[in-house]
């Protein structure tokens, strides 16, 4: 009895509930899942994908990323890029969600907060860029002394430490942007925990936060170009990491929008007809391969043979099974630019086909150097579904091809982590996604002094022809450097490039205008509108 | 209670008619006073006396659902043991071309050399990426075509350049393609001068329908669509590895997959008969085993000794009972199965029997209790044994039935713990298989290929089942009061 | 009973204690660093972070800090989530959990108390035997089948009827509730089904229910003031270590139906090694089951009047 009744009040308070969305979607509204909840919206400290995304939507910096791909003014309105610094100059109406005005002050109280030692922000190195940014992460210098000034209100005068040609692209970088610097004192440590602690100057404002369980982020009034932002509202009320959760959330319509789907729900995603698109993410996947002394994988002869063995279209097929990917050349994607086209038809590179046979004798010589053993090589991976299959794969394969023994180390991600920072692993499967779009970005990697290069690569003429390309403003020369570089790395095979990245989504029709990015917030909502009609089907 | 061979023996009772009243006087006659015959030899046997084992098993005979189990769990057992040798497929074989394949036959497919790259067709001379057009207005491609013959290893495409296009969106759909849907996105090229692409994407020897669009900022809504039927076909090196004589050009004959191929391509079957060596006999048999071990012998000092060794350790048992079962299981596993090489069956182990001999301890406790104040116990002590040997002979003997039974329940839940653990990821190491770790694997893909999930989790729910049902059935069958005499 | 209560009070405190210990000890011999991020550190920050969080010192000295601060009630700040407090997160995530908790406790109990009768009284018919099957399905097949399987037919649900029936995921009113309460739960239902169905049969025979028999009691009477009463003390055994099932349990229902519970933090803690909550959570779900059973013991004598609270000695 109690039960029937506690369920006809479930039912009733469902369909009035059912009626508030409906309502919902007829103002302009967009609902998303995300997997976790965002661990730190503090921008000089917050250095994960789902803070960015949000960051990206409630803070603006100097410039922002424009729907064509390209950089667009921000809260600068111009600027002058000389090669050993730059001027830019704030816009007048440019306002803090309090009503505040944006200062330069803001500026240089960021960035000196995010080189500040006492800070820990693990994308510091980006802001090496600047003069000093380096000396004062490391102590050595007071975060007074970084090369960023305010010279009054609206105009900020930045120098470089070294020539940067790709540094108009940093500055929409959410570590670059302003943080109010009184709102920022007077909370103290707090910044960012809540909607009340934090200060948006962006389009959208952070209105709701329901830790772990929804957020809600509400058009700014504020913002100087509010007359372009078609959205009223971005609601994100579900939080989970379960993709199938999320798939359901979608199919059920509670959610206009997925921003990946696995090799298995994308199956389902068909067998549904949902609407599906494709994306190539800027990531490049590699195996990531031990080069310190005493390690198998420091002997190139193995290293050879390992390349030979398998076939990378083989793996993206079967393994990875997501359509879009490809396989990788080299250690810079196909998509970053060089100086006319991209980079990679400027300097190409031959593609390495499987060869058992050459494979075999790569070993044989392998195994000669290394006193007629090879040990077992310990693979890396955490424990993920996806990462797993991928050492399972290549365990089988190098087995039954190579006669390989390979024994697979799961983790947790952390310690992933840990054993890769002081090389406890032989091969791991990693990713390296960018930060800027400049090949520097994949290119510095390999170098001595990158706190990175996991695999302890050294080069002596590697680290003179990125430090070459580091110098030099002049964009031919420095394309050439870097290919050069790319040239000694792919001879030395200081990792076994694996594929660059896609995904497929999913968007209703109801919504459009989501730019997906390689770079900055992913997805990007700002230009997004609802679609008049009504949806169609379920 | 008669005392056979005695000399004297009670007269049989007189029948009397129920509801009788008391008869008159008594009417006794010479014959009452004739003396009785002397039964030589013992009385007749109506049936031999069983003892305690023999009834229990006759008992639990006649309880079909727990002989059913019985029958189930030692056909598990044979599955896990001597399964392997009649059904012969490598568990950590994959076959690639038959990724999280339903339960198939076998098939065949033609083996053919690595594909060459398929060089991407440049129309020359035309611009790669025209400005100011609106893609929503490019007409379809006037023609599209298959390149060579379509095989599982790679369908090739090309199509005529659309003017305007600054790139193309290829789809593959396993439907015609009706309204806006156009099936999953292949291919996405980035220049209006590529007029080409292969899909390699986990092709099946089936009917698929790809459709070619313009784009340019937005995306034409007019498609160019064929439809192709890729051949089966498979590389050498993965051919050799399913049957190591295999050679260019002639057809191999993939084995059949009765319960369908996993989400890298191995056997379900395999892999579950892999997988029972872990869960069933290492995890579900071992662990509670060795708890129960552990839980016996503290539970039965405590219970024998009393006072404080039995104050101690029940604290010590209230203890281990109090620390949150999940957790610790969890924690013992990381801190003792992280490295390479370290056995991580060894870690579940290990924090199993840790965690989980407290059940069996208090039962053999309060069972040991009872029992030490028995006479037979009492007259051992007066003849001299010793605390060991009252323990060992006479007191855990009869806990046995309780102790058999709580096994017999205890096996269900380390099987549902391993499950749960390698669920979430804090199981068995690959290439390893459990069946929970199975049901990990399966869950993801468990809308598309259910295949992959229900079969673990139908073995793990019947094992459980049957355990379960066992112990009721022995609980019944050992319970002293329904003895029948 | 209230010198009882205080003496099992104080001996629930020395467990608590040792869980901390245990967790402490065993949570330092993971290897691997809770600091770690996708970006290396370079030295000098990495350094000035340990520094921060106290992981420099040596371990004894962490110990003893960490003692000093769990009694104070400050577990310290989480170090995924840096603007955030162990207690504040309890706090915002507990009450979620609980509340789910309890209402798949309902369920199971009163669902196990309903059916368990129904196959008591009907025993061998047709009612008995189609709930024994659903029963054992139940127990049989693992929670985060169910969990999957449930969300994916609410969502069948909700387009076959055209609108949204019951949510299929996420937090907030009484109607998100009743599907993940219900998949929580159904494992404990199936098992309190069995429960009071054996403890029925068994109280069935005994001589308290023949003398009312004979005394010419309504069948109704008797079963409720009697058999039921009765039936139910073994349930009340067993819903400590139900709560302990609900409680760890609910990792999965709430990811799959993204709810914002402590359970889902638990594990998150563990996989990514985050020290703090890994104690707090674990300080706190230990006491809060050292007090339940405890609360659970004191509820049992309260009801059994033949059962001596202060132990049997012998």
């Amino acid at each position: 009895m109690r039960r029937r009744a506690r369920n006809l009040f479930g039912f009733l308070a469902a369909v009035v509930l059912a009626a508030l969305p409906a309502a919902a979607r007829a103002a302009k509204v967009v609902r998303l899942a995300i997997t976790e909840d965002p661990p730190q919206l503090d921008s000089t400290r917050a250095s994960d994908t789902v803070s960015s995304f949000i960051l990206g939507h409630i803070q603006e910096g100097l410039t922002r990323d424009g729907p064509h791909q390209d950089v667009v003014p921000g809260m600068a309105e111009s600027w002058e890029i000389r090669d050993r610094g730059a001027t830019f100059h704030l816009r007048k109406d440019a306002r803090w969600s309090d009503g505040s005005p944006v200062t330069a002050s803001d500026f240089v109280f960021a960035w000196r907060n995010v080189v500040d030692p006492a800070t820990a922000s693990e994308y510091a190195f980006i802001m090496y860029t600047v003069k000093n940014g380096e000396a004062v992460n490391a102590g050595k210098l007071p975060p007074s002394a970084l090369g960023v000034r305010a010279q009054g209100d609206h105009v900020l005068e930045v120098e470089f430490e070294r020539p940067c040609p790709y540094f108009l692209g940093l500055t929409a970088f959410k570590t670059f942007d302003p943080v109010p610097e009184n709102f920022y004192r007077a909370h103290q440590g707090r910044y960012g925990a809540t909607p009340a602690d934090l200060l948006s100057n962006g389009p959208f404002v952070l209105t709701h936060w329901d830790h772990e369980s929804s957020l809600v982020l509400e058009k700014n009034p504020l913002y100087w170009d509010a007359k372009s932002i078609r959205l009223d509202r971005i609601e994100i009320p579900y939080i989970t990491s379960d993709s199938n959760a999320r798939l359901n959330l979608f199919r059920d319509g509670s959610v206009d929008f997925l921003e990946a789907i696995g090799r298995d729900e994308s199956k389902r995603a068909q067998f549904e007809r949902l609407p599906m698109k494709s994306f190539t993410v800027g990531a490049l996947w590699y195996l990531l391969l031990n080069h310190r002394l005493g390690r198998p994988t420091a002997n190139a002869h193995l290293r050879r043979a390992i390349q030979l063995a398998y076939d990378p279209r083989e793996f993206l097929s079967s393994v990875i099974g997501i359509p879009g990917t490809r396989p990788a050349r080299g250690i810079v994607p196909s998509w970053v630019e060089g100086v006319k086209e991209t980079f990679r038809q400027e300097h190409p590179l031959d593609p390495v086909l499987p060869d058992l046979s050459e494979a075999e004798h790569e070993l044989e010589l392998a195994r000669a150097e290394m006193g007629g053993r090879i040990p077992p090589l310990s693979w890396l991976t955490f424990e993920g579904a996806g990462s797993q299959r991928e050492a399972e794969y290549f365990q089988y394969v190098l087995k039954t091809r190579l006669g390989l023994e390979v024994v697979i180390d799961k983790q947790i991600f952390k310690q992933v982590l840990a054993k890769e920072y002081v090389g406890d692993f032989d091969i791991a499967v990693a990713g390296w996604v960018p930060d800027y779009a400049d090949p520097m970005t994949f290119v510095d990697l390999y170098t001595s002094w990158n706190q990175n290069n996991y695999g302890a690569y050294r080069n002596a003429r590697y680290d003179s022809l990125v430090r070459e390309a580091q110098e030099t403003a002049d964009p031919r020369a420095r394309t050439e450097a870097m290919a050069a570089a790319e040239q000694i790395a792919m001879r030395d095979l200081v990792i076994l490039p694996l594929y660059e990245d896609a995904i497929v989504y999913l968007q209703s029709p109801r919504v459009e205008g989501i730019i997906r990015r390689r770079i900055g917030p992913d997805p990007d909502l700002t230009h997004a509108f609802v679609v008049d009609e009504k949806r169609p089907g379920a | 209670m008669s005392v056979p061979g005695s000399k004297i023996a009670p007269p049989p009772a007189p029948a009397r008619p129920a509801g009788a009243s008391m008869p008159g006087p008594l009417a006794l006659g010479p014959e009452d006073f004739a003396p009785v015959l002397r039964r030589s030899g013992p009385q007749g046997t109506v049936r031999p006396s069983r003892s305690y084992w023999a009834d229990a098993w006759n008992r639990l005979r006649g309880n079909r659902q727990a002989l059913a189990s019985l029958v189930i769990i030692v056909g598990l057992f044979l599955f896990s043991s001597v399964g392997p040798l009649f059904w012969r497929l490598d568990p950590t074989a994959p076959d690639l071309t038959r990724i999280s394949e339903p339960p198939s036959l076998s098939r065949t497919a033609r083996v053919l050399p690595e594909p060459p790259l398929f060089p991407d067709v440049v129309v020359p001379g035309l611009d790669p990426h025209p400005d100011g057009i609106d893609g929503a207005t490019l007409p379809a491609p006037a023609s599209l075509e298959v390149v060579g013959e379509p095989t599982t290893l790679g369908v090739r495409l090309e199509w005529t350049p659309v003017p305007g296009a600054a790139g193309y969106r290829v789809y593959r759909s396993t439907e015609p393609p009706a309204g806006a849907y156009l099936g999953l996105p292949v291919g996405k090229l980035d220049a209006g001068n590529v007029v080409s692409f292969e899909d390699t994407f986990a092709l099946r020897p089936q009917t698929y329908f790809y459709s070619v669009i313009a784009s340019n900022m937005a995306d034409s809504p007019r498609p160019r669509t064929i439809a192709v039927t890729p051949v089966s076909a498979i590389t050498l090196a993965a051919a050799r590895a399913v049957r190591p004589d295999a050679s260019l050009g002639r057809a191999i004959t993939l084995p059949p997959h009765p319960l369908g191929t996993d989400g890298l391509g191995r056997d379900v079957l395999a892999r579950l008969m892999a997988g029972a060596r872990v869960t069933l006999l290492l995890i579900g048999f071992l662990a509670p085993l060795l708890a129960i071990l552990l839980g016996v012998v503290i539970g039965g000092v405590a219970g024998y000794f009393g006072g404080l060794v039995d104050q101690w350790l029940m604290r010590f048992t209230d203890f281990v009972l109090s620390l949150p079962f999940i957790l610790f299981l969890i924690l013992v596993r990381v801190a003792l199965g992280s490295g390479p090489g370290q056995s991580d069956v060894t870690a579940l182990l290990v924090g199993l029997v840790a965690l989980s001999w407290t059940g069996e301890a208090r039962l053999v406790r309060g069972q040991v209790l009872q029992l030490r104040e028995m006479e037979f116990v009492q007259a051992a002590r007066l003849l001299g044994a010793s605390p060991a040997h009252l323990l060992a002979r006479h007191l855990l003997p009869n806990t046995l039935g309780v102790v058999l039974v709580a096994f017999t329940f205890a096996v269900p839940s380390s099987i549902f713990t391993e499950a749960f653990l390698s669920f979430i990821g804090m199981g068995v190491t690959p290439p390893r298989a459990s069946w929970g770790s199975m049901c990990l694997d399966g869950f993801g893909s468990f809308l598309t290929s259910p295949h992959e999930f229900v079969f673990p989790a139908l073995f793990i729910s019947v094992s459980v089942l049957a355990f379960n049902l066992l112990g009721d059935g022995l609980r019944d069958a050992l319970d002293p009061r329904l003895r029948s005499r | 009973m209230i010198r009882y209560t205080l003496k099992r009070l104080a001996a629930g405190l020395v467990t608590i204690y040792f869980i901390a210990t245990a967790t402490f000890a065993t949570m330092h011999l993971v290897p691997g660093d809770p600091l770690a991020g996708k970006k290396a550190l370079v030295p000098e920050i990495r350094e000035n972070l340990q520094r921060k969080y106290g992981l420099d010192r040596p371990l004894p000295v962490q110990y003893v800090v960490f003692l000093g601060n769990a009694l104070r009630g400050d577990f310290g700040i989480s170090f995924t989530q840096r603007n955030r407090t162990v207690n504040e997160i309890i706090r915002d995530h507990f009450p979620v959990s609980a509340k789910l908790g309890v209402l798949s406790l309902l369920f199971a109990t009163i669902g196990g108390i309903a059916f368990g009768s129904v196959t008591a009284l009907a025993r061998g018919r047709m009612a008995d035997q189609t709930v024994l099957f659903l029963v054992i399905l139940a127990i049989s097949v693992p929670s985060f089948a169910f969990a999957g399987l449930g969300q994916y037919l609410l969502v069948d649900l909700n387009r076959l009827v055209g609108f949204e029936v019951l949510p299929v995921g996420g937090w907030g009113s009484f109607s998100h509730m009743i599907v993940p309460a219900l998949v929580l739960g159904l494992g404990t239902m199936a098992f309190f089904t069995r429960l009071m169905r054996s403890a029925l049969l068994e109280v069935v025979h005994q001589d308290y229910v023949r003398t009312a028999r004979g005394k010419g009691l309504s069948p109704i009477r008797i079963f409720l003031s009697h058999e039921l009463r009765n039936a139910v003390l073994p349930l009340l055994t067993y819903l400590g270590p139900a709560i302990a099932a609900i409680t760890t349990g609910g990792f999965v229902v709430e990811t799959v139906f993204a709810i914002p519970g402590l359970g889902r933090y638990f594990v998150q803690a563990f996989q990514q090694l985050d020290y703090t909550v890994i104690m707090g959570l674990t300080v706190f779900y230990g006491s809060f089951l050292v007090l339940m059973v405890i609360a659970i013991d004191i509820l049992y004598g309260i009801v059994d009047p033949r059962i001596s609270l202060a132990g049997d000695r012998r």
